[in-house]
């Protein structure tokens, strides 16, 4: 075991992550830990776009953003966070733009923007032309342009480094962040990473879901890991099904697609989203615009042999403007489904997308240890965390801007600390309880198999607590999950060695989505409404009387050892904006 | 798929589609030296539709059958770069390619991408990669004060250098140049790629420093416009143009 000392520790090097890294690297020295290169990270699949009311290319303002991102939250969203958010988009994007990143340009040589779903002028009026883009690999410039400016800054990564445990310490009667312990992938070993300040901007958990836009690594392993060590989980029953995902396999197709006028059609060629959403149409919010989508399936109108899906059609779109504006995804239709999208329409369905939930924070990136107490030291991020910026329901655009906001603002916070505070005592024996899970699952004999346990997982996940759900679906769900749980205890792995061991590093990966999916589970089963991404057949409005809050899950462990999740509330910010209800 | 209804009605249609499987071998080149030194080449039979991607087939020996064989991957749809390797004497993705693209009929070779270190089976030591992409400075330079707003650039500007900021840093690229390959202190493809990214940015004025040091023994002169890395890239990216671009540049110093 090594033991390293930072001021500042950040644990992932997606946009959130390296974000923060550029910031808190010129204030206190630092380290990044990542499971992946920095450049494998998720937020390279980013396609569409970043919001902003730059106002370049019609009129709009940060005030619009405000409320549209509110609506789109389903009202959910705290609301100075919110507020935050939409103002410090604009600086945000400049100082990317400055950062290098190749924006798409207008006629004036400005950053062109583009429409995108649930963004309107003044409240709701029309479709605005808000994201601000680089071809359809937005999120890949981001992600480039980051990891440049970390390579000029001399940022320090620990590349594959797998981070397994937040080490807590009480001082004077409030715990507090000591540090983290890693597991490092081409040798295991173990090492111990002491800190005064500890980010957490490890993105999100969509593998627990079959058809996913999300990456094999995105499994959650950051709100595992705060969450085993007491930290409460929010509002985990929110997850944002995308609605143009590739048929079957779940490949992210943009936003932007529909933004630069592709319709959905279902199979009698009608443009079915004219019925639910007769203001922004394709272009409503993806919450919606998804249950349309099972709507028409469901109702007989899906495409198909099996009716299982409906088609994305960009025929009447010019070529030169695919290619000019839609290269990458209109590559993906020919390279996956040998479908040439000039002439034919691609057949899409909805994806397991975006967790809006996760660890929580203020709106200076502090984690929460309950509704008010601020963990010292501790901090978090991007999808990871829940601010709460997208509430019930994250409006595209709005996660490339989180992750710059609030990755930006808990690099500086953190680093600030870092520079005021001491560090925290290492509890004794730091790494024991990450040795002792390595250990187990090196050593264990048991029948049971990675890859059975996680594959049914994500049959439960999608068949139970998608798109629509009943009090039945998820007690299904909860009780399998439970199962699976008690299956887990007995897997075993066959890669016994030390070197670049992913067949521990899955299992290990799995243990977390399997906790993540209870937590989620149990959540959405006490929220008796419906709301944003999450929507009960059994309870098909929206109860502001009953739920207007936020939910709250921690693990509570009893003296026998027996584990269970307790859920709390947590009242919802509202500043200007009085709940109302949502059309699009 | 699944959309659970609350009065679900499963009307069970028989259904009589033909199996989708074939048998396909991938014949793996397995190094591990925990175990031995040698490197060896392992054949797995594997049933699989052949609409599937390499990479799912790898998945499926790994998830069914050897959980120790060991590679790289995380997006799965050719975007992180994570799974560039060696398939069937070619370098591609293994997310990218899709089985029935490559001849199922004969076993599939698949092997670590070449002139990098191979650290176990299908991983090698990208470190070195990475070095020569970071002495390149590939990051924005310019001088004086920033603007308050963003730089203006054309979209004509804005165009000239599109091709080359599509690079994923997967190494398909460098790894197969027969002059990496034989001297690892080459800067190879995906580097210059990277440099010329900037140098053709009008917004940059880090050109010159970034043109010495391509001008080196070790920079662009070494290229010898076998095109090897223009089919190896997985985004369609015209590598050896881009190279020549760059030494162009550097006989007129105009970019």
């Amino acid at each position: 075991m090594k033991i390293h000392k930072y001021d500042t520790v950040i644990v992932g090097a997606g946009g959130a992550g390296m974000r923060a890294a550029i910031e808190s690297t010129k204030r206190s020295r630092t380290a990044v830990l990542t499971k992946l290169y920095p450049t494998r990270s998720h937020t390279g699949a980013a396609q569409g776009g970043m919001a902003a009311a730059l106002a370049n290319v019609e009129e709009d303002n940060w005030e619009w953003h405000t409320f549209d991102t509110i609506k789109g939250g389903d009202y959910l969203v705290d609301q100075d966070a919110a507020e935050i958010l939409a103002k410090e988009a604009i600086d945000s994007v400049l100082d990317l733009e400055k950062m290098g990143l190749p924006f798409n340009r207008t006629p004036d040589g400005t950053i062109d923007q583009r429409r995108f779903g649930g963004h309107s002028r003044n409240h709701g009026e029309a479709p605005v032309r808000r994201s601000c883009y680089a071809s359809d690999r937005t999120g890949h410039m981001i992600l480039q342009t980051l990891y440049q400016n970390c390579v000029k800054e001399g940022v320090e990564f620990f590349n594959e480094f797998y981070v397994l445990d937040l080490l807590m310490q009480e001082v004077d009667g409030v715990r507090k962040s000591a540090g983290v312990v890693a597991y490092e992938l081409a040798t295991g070993e173990i090492h111990v990473f002491q800190a005064k300040a500890v980010i957490f901007a490890s993105g999100g958990t969509g593998k627990f879901f079959k058809v996913t836009s999300n990456a094999h690594t995105l499994t959650g392993d950051g709100q595992a890991a705060a969450y085993r060590r007491g930290l409460p989980l929010e509002d985990m029953e929110f997850f944002q099904f995308h609605p143009t995902g590739i048929w079957r396999m779940g490949i992210l197709l943009t936003e932007g697609a529909r933004g630069e006028g592709g319709i959905l059609r279902n199979k009698d060629g009608e443009r079915f989203m004219e019925k639910y959403a007769p203001v922004m149409k394709d272009l409503a919010s993806r919450d919606v615009v998804s249950r349309s989508i099972y709507t028409e399936i469901r109702e007989g109108r899906g495409c198909g042999p099996e009716g299982d899906h409906v088609f994305l059609d960009l025929t009447h779109l010019p070529p030169e403007q695919l290619d000019a504006k839609l290269p990458d995804i209109t590559e993906f239709a020919r390279t996956y489904l040998g479908i040439e999208p000039y002439t034919d329409p691609i057949p899409i369905q909805p994806t397991a997308h975006y967790a809006m939930g996760g660890i929580p924070t203020n709106v200076r990136g502090e984690v929460l240890a309950d509704n008010t107490t601020v963990v010292p030291g501790l901090y978090a991020a991007g999808e990871v965390a829940c601010v709460s910026v997208h509430g019930a329901n994250r409006l595209g655009t709005n996660s490339l801007l989180d992750i710059n906001v609030f990755g930006k603002r808990a690099g500086i916070a953190a680093a600030e600390y870092s520079a005021a505070n001491d560090y925290v005592e290492l509890p004794e024996d730091p790494a024991s309880l990450v040795v002792s899970q390595v250990e187990r699952l090196r050593s264990n004999t048991g029948s049971e198999r990675v890859h059975d346990i996680r594959r049914e997982l994500q049959e439960t996940m999608d068949a139970n607590v998608m798109v629509f759900r009943t009090e039945q679906t998820i007690k299904t769900a909860v009780e399998k999950i439970g199962e699976l749980r008690e299956r887990y205890l007995n897997v075993s792995i066959q890669d016994k060695g030390k070197r670049f061991n992913t067949d521990l590093l899955e299992a290990i990966e799995l243990g977390n989505l399997l906790d993540l999916a209870e937590v989620m589970a149990v959540s959405a089963l006490a929220r008796k409404e419906s709301r944003g991404g999450h929507y009960r057949e059994d309870f098909p409005n929206r109860d502001d009387v009953n739920f207007m809050r936020h939910t709250m899950a921690y693990r509570e462990v009893g003296d026998d050892g027996t584990q269970s999740i307790r859920l709390d509330y947590k009242p919802v910010v509202q500043t200007r904006y009085q709940p109302m209800e949502r059309k699009y | 798929m699944a959309t659970p209804t609350m009065d679900k009605v499963d009307d069970a249609k028989p259904a009589a589609v033909p199996s989708p499987y074939i048998t396909v071998t991938f014949r793996i080149r397995r190094f591990n030296p925990e175990i031995s030194a040698e490197a060896e080449w392992q054949d797995f039979p594997i049933e699989i539709d052949p609409k599937e991607r390499v990479l799912d087939g790898l998945h499926k020996i790994k998830w069914e059958t050897d959980g120790t064989l060991t590679f790289r991957r995380s997006c799965a749809h050719g975007i992180c770069g994570s799974d560039a390797m060696r398939i069937n004497g070619k370098n591609r993705l293994a997310c990218k390619t899709l089985i029935k693209d490559i001849n199922p009929e004969k076993p599939i070779t698949i092997e670590a991408i070449k002139g990098l270190t191979v650290l176990k089976d299908l991983v090698v030591d990208m470190d070195p990669f990475f070095q020569a992409y970071r002495d390149v400075m590939p990051f924005l330079i310019t001088k004086g004060n920033e603007p308050t707003r963003e730089r203006l650039q054309s979209a004509e500007d804005r165009e000239r250098f599109d091709d080359t900021t599509k690079c994923i840093l997967c190494a398909a690229c460098t790894s197969s140049c027969p002059v990496f390959w034989n001297d690892g202190q080459y800067f190879g493809p995906a580097a210059i790629v990277n440099a010329h990214r900037f140098i053709f940015d009008s917004r940059d004025e880090g050109g010159e420093q970034r043109l010495e040091i391509l001008n080196d023994k070790d920079g662009v002169w070494r290229c010898r416009t076998t095109f090897n890395c223009t089919d190896a890239c997985p985004r369609g990216i015209e590598v050896t143009k881009a190279i020549q671009e760059v030494k162009r540049a550097l006989i007129t110093r105009r970019f």
